[in-house]
């Protein structure tokens, strides 16, 4: 058995008032520090908005939506709006499915 | 005046120079010909808009033939005929006959007495001739009714005569029907054909018409639907041939809408075929689908085809084959019960036992008390029972050809390799693309639960994957052995909540399996959790 290691970064840029958080890999259990330390990176700028990039993520499961929740509860209680661009076909429909979309500017 | 609207027919013989004539509720008019002429009959027809007609309606008394001026062919045909004086016979403001006479015998002109001796008799006439004619109208509408009922009893006595005495008693199935005719007897019929093969042909199906017609083409149409079904294993076939036969025999402007399936009670699978009628429902845990296939009534033209489509029911689900007086009765405000409530009826009620109960009451609750029903109802209701438990290996032989059987090694991320593996199992098996997606998320969710919860990521217990394919469906299975412990409970997911901090980010992993494939099941015993999972090859719901 190969213990699994995180197949996942994030960076964070900015553009404006709004900040980007551009995601790769995938987005599940082992995400959780390298996402949150960029969100966290991103609010300390005040931006107006973050967005997250999933152009570069070709897989999120059931823990990483919790994990996108966590950030989502965190961007709300700081009034910062989010987006999300770059969702597959198949993760808009999940993101409507959760409700997810209700909360979050779907970009393409 | 529109019943005199009509004719006057019998022009008939007569005792003396002046006599009487009647008109009949039906507007026909008998009339006596004057004693001079020779015993003949003629008829008489009457425009609605004869000047004579709004004539005598507006004046009494005694009207000399020869001195009315009016434009009227009526008057013209009298005098042809020989009548002198026209008496109108007038019972509570409605002209009901007219007295005729011809000239007298003695070839004298009418006396003034004679005016006052024939305005009397009119007047005494007129109620008896009224009483007289509604005594006749009623005696031919009891006629009328009674010899409606006869019809009605007869139709009736064919229809019950024909639909099943009993129902088809399957393992695992549960089968009820119901069948009310309307007071008219519409022609409403279905039936249960056991095939060679164990499956059993399921049939819905309805004549236009009424009574003792719509009976007869009902006994004919199934004879011929029970002929061809034990020739062709086909539903659409089946249709084609009825059909072919049938649209020789059948009276011009009838036809019967139907819907025949095959049910393969091993399996749960269906095929079926549809003539013109209602669609029939799927009642699935997912949600209520349309059985929809499309297809020209029967006994409107030759050489028809019928498309067939197939579905495969899964323990717990049911169809529901009707007819229109469900779906088309209507409540006091003239609005129609509908396929959108019955579709929304039907996804509250999983349980197909107490069905035809529950559709009932609600069809009467919607029509009220006063409801006459229209047409007749028909439900037949065929629910496959829901397994209790399932075996620990779930071997899975009934759901089709074996593609794939495979174990992954209880670690964190290796739900990944499990979707790789399911998804070239079914390379080239034709699942839409967006299907696959789904289902490789659902087999991902369902290998991390195994391996986690199940298997406690113990590297020693594998969880195990099973890919099935038949005709109609992809079935992954996902086995841990984690059978001791309670299975996790599902809750839906509230995202507000979550957001609010209320309720922990996680927990979506069943909520997503469930959303993803079309059927989801537990099996469970003490070793062993095996998850099932079913995609349809289309979806249905999209049809």
């Amino acid at each position: 058995m190969a213990l699994k290691t995180a197949t996942f970064s994030a960076e964070t840029r900015f553009d404006g008032t709004m900040a980007f958080i551009d995601m790769n890999g995938e987005i599940n259990g082992l995400a959780d520090e390298s996402l949150s330390a960029a969100y966290e990176k991103a609010e300390q700028d005040r931006p107006s908005s973050v967005v997250l990039n999933f152009h570069e993520v070709d897989y999120i499961n059931s823990t990483g939506i919790a994990l996108i929740v966590g950030i989502l509860a965190r961007a709300r209680a700081a009034h910062i709006s989010m987006a999300a661009s770059g969702l597959s076909e198949h993760y808009r429909e999940i993101f409507t499915i959760t409700r997810l979309s209700d909360f979050m500017d779907i970009q393409p | 005046m529109t019943t005199l609207k009509s004719f006057w027919r019998n022009y008939l013989g007569r005792k003396e120079a002046t006599t009487s004539s009647v008109v009949v509720s039906d507007g026909s008019l008998p009339v006596e010909a004057p004693s001079s002429a020779p015993m003949k009959s003629i008829d008489l027809d009457i425009s609605p808009n004869d000047q004579l007609l709004a004539y005598v309606s507006q004046n009494r008394g005694v009207l000399d033939v020869d001195r009315l001026k009016l434009d009227s062919p009526a008057l013209e045909a009298m005098r042809q005929s020989g009548i002198k004086l026209v008496v109108p016979l007038v019972s509570q403001g409605e002209l009901i006959g007219l007295i005729n006479l011809g000239a007298r015998l003695s070839e004298q002109e009418y006396s003034r007495d004679d005016y006052t001796l024939l305005s009397d008799l009119a007047t005494q006439a007129a109620p008896a001739l009224r009483v007289a004619q509604l005594v006749r109208q009623q005696q031919l509408e009891a006629a009328e009714r009674e010899r409606i009922q006869q019809e009605m009893r007869v139709a009736r006595l064919i229809q019950q005569t024909l639909l099943p005495q009993e129902l088809p008693s399957l393992d695992s199935w549960c089968v009820s029907a119901y069948y009310q005719p309307a007071r008219a007897v519409g022609g409403d019929f279905y039936d249960f054909i056991y095939l060679s093969d164990g499956k059993v042909g399921f049939i819905v199906a309805d004549v236009t018409d009424k009574g003792v017609p719509a009976a007869l083409v009902m006994a004919t149409t199934r004879s011929l639907l029970r002929a061809a079904a034990e020739r062709l294993e086909s539903p659409g076939a089946v249709l084609a041939r009825t059909n072919d036969v049938l649209v020789k025999e059948i009276p011009p402007k009838m036809f019967v809408t139907c819907f025949y399936a095959i049910l393969d009670p091993q399996t749960g699978h269906l095929r079926y075929a549809n003539a013109g009628h209602d669609v029939s429902y799927r009642y699935t845990a997912k949600g209520v689908l349309e059985l929809r296939a499309t297809g020209m009534p029967l006994g409107l033209m030759p050489g028809m085809q019928y498309e067939e489509k197939e579905a495969t029911l899964r323990p717990g689900e049911y169809v529901l084959l009707y007819s229109d007086g469900l779906v088309e009765a209507h409540n006091p405000q003239g609005e129609m019960f509908g396929f959108p409530r019955l579709q929304e009826l039907l996804a509250s009620h999983p349980d197909a036992d107490t069905l035809n109960d529950f559709l009932l009451d609600q069809l009467a609750e919607f029509t009220g008390q006063s409801w006459e029903q229209e047409d007749d109802v028909t439900l037949v209701t065929l629910q496959y029972e829901r397994s209790l438990e399932a075996g620990p290996e779930y071997t899975g032989q009934q759901n089709g050809q074996l593609l794939a059987d495979f174990e992954v090694v209880s670690a964190p991320g290796n739900e990944r390799l499990a979707m790789r593996k399911v998804s070239e199992a079914l390379e080239g098996v034709g699942l839409p693309e967006s299907r696959m997606d789904r289902l490789e998320t659902a087999v991902a969710e369902a290998t991390m639960n195994a391996m986690e919860h199940g298997n406690e990521y113990n590297p020693e217990i594998p969880a195990q994957l099973k890919v099935y394919l038949d005709e109609s469906a992809v079935r992954v299975t996902i086995t841990d052995q984690g059978g001791g412990t309670p299975l996790i409970t599902e809750t839906k997911p509230d995202l507000e909540a979550k957001l609010d901090g209320e309720q922990s980010p996680r927990g979506w992993g069943l909520f997503l399996i469930r959303n993803m494939v079309d059927e989801m099941q537990v099996h469970q015993n003490e070793h062993y959790h095996t998850i099932e999972l079913v995609m349809l090859l289309e979806d249905q719901q999209g049809e």
